[in-house]
């Protein structure tokens, strides 16, 4: 009761609220560099597409962080001479392991990042979109945004595609009563408290819906903004084929049983 | 039938030591004790095979060749369930390992992250 820190507490979240939205407004209107943004990009041997993708995040946001999870091409010096930083797997751990690998070094940096965005290595995500999602973060419309292909009219998928991410969707509404209308889109931004917060445990595809379990069991607000998925040859040859959804599953299963048992 | 309750017995064991059991010390005394019921069992076997239809007709199973097989599925199913934990445990640990090797790297590589960028003029002060 007599804790100093309660009594900052209350007038504190209106003032973040008026500093947040001042910065926001600045940064929109100078289009200043997002310095308080760090990017996290999973990255498995994508050497053809990560200097691009890279180069392209450097126009609006300063720091951009790669996780080589143990590629065997040399997609690291391609990132590297595009202007990312890259942090190392010395073996391959699986996408989720990279994640968290990366939201750990961005968390350490200085100055502290507010902002985290994780960004697909192959090319299918805009950066526009990812400007926005970081705008609607900066606005404190919530504190965690995740990008939905579903919302938006410019994604073309197959068919097979569309039935099987309606799926995941389904089952993410079960399990963690999340009302998402995507739940694998690798485009989202966290808040850094969310961030702290992540402890990602399924190293392999599992993580997303693990993701979000996290995000639901910890309350944090979350919204959803249409993003556009731009399916090239390549990152559909890269990405999840359908069988993989059976390991998902099981290892979410068994992920939740073994999280229960600690 | 008494091979019907010891099989379903075995079967709920497995259940319950696959899904929620994880306890280490308890869990390598069962298991040492398991293989040597186990070797021990089959000494006697080719011992004495009529020893092993003597045990199979008093739970109830007509052949020793019987019994040996329901038991060794049984026995197998603990195996699969006791590697999978155990490689799963492995992998967590070779995660654990691998990623902080990778931060501490990139924490040389990057000044243990200080060296950055000027400080944010506009970083948004979020707690």
């Amino acid at each position: 009761m007599l804790d100093p820190a309660d009594h900052l507490r209350p007038a504190d979240p209106a003032a973040q609220a008026d500093l947040t939205a001042a910065a926001g407004a600045g940064a929109a209107a100078s289009a200043a560099p997002a310095n308080d943004v760090c990017v996290v990009i999973p990255m498995f041997n994508e050497a053809a597409v990560i200097g691009g993708v890279v180069a392209g995040l450097l126009v609006e946001f300063p720091m951009v962080v790669c996780v080589d999870d143990g590629s065997s091409d040399d997609c690291a010096d391609v990132a590297r001479a595009a202007g990312a930083r890259v942090v190392t797997h010395p073996v391959n751990l699986g996408q989720g392991a990279a994640l968290q690998t990366g939201l750990e070094h961005g968390l350490r940096l200085r100055p502290r990042r507010e902002y985290f965005l994780t960004f697909d290595a192959d090319g299918q995500h805009r950066v526009a979109d990812a400007v926005t999602m970081v705008q609607a973060a900066r606005r404190g419309e919530a504190e965690v945004i995740l990008g939905s292909r579903f919302l938006d009219t410019g994604t073309t998928m197959t068919g097979s595609r569309r039935l099987l991410l309606k799926g995941a969707v389904a089952f993410t509404r079960l399990t963690t009563g999340l009302r998402l209308t995507d739940a694998h889109n690798g485009l989202r931004v966290f808040t850094r408290p969310v961030a702290e917060m992540i402890d990602i445990r399924l190293h392999g595809m599992a993580h997303a819906s693990e993701l979000l379990g996290l995000i639901a069991r910890s309350g944090a607000t979350w919204k959803e903004v249409p993003v556009t998925i731009d399916y090239t040859e390549y990152s559909t040859a890269k990405g999840q084929s359908g069988v993989n959804a059976v390991n998902i599953v099981l290892d979410l299963l068994q992920g939740r049983l073994a999280r229960g048992r600690r | 039938m008494w091979i019907k309750i010891l099989l379903a017995l075995g079967l709920a064991a497995f259940a319950v030591v696959g899904l929620v059991g994880r306890q280490r010390a308890g869990r390598k005394a069962l298991r040492r004790l398991a293989i040597f019921v186990f070797g021990a069992g089959a000494v006697i076997a080719v011992l004495d095979p009529a020893a092993i239809t003597w045990v199979a007709n008093r739970v109830g199973v007509g052949r020793g060749t019987d019994l040996v097989l329901y038991v060794l599925v049984i026995a197998f199913l603990f195996t699969i369930v006791g590697f999978s934990a155990r490689f799963s445990d492995i992998e967590d640990r070779l995660v654990q390992l691998a990623r902080s090797v990778a931060l501490s790297q990139a924490a040389g590589e990057y000044g243990a992250d200080l060296r950055d960028q000027p400080p944010a003029p506009q970083g948004g002060p979020v707690s």
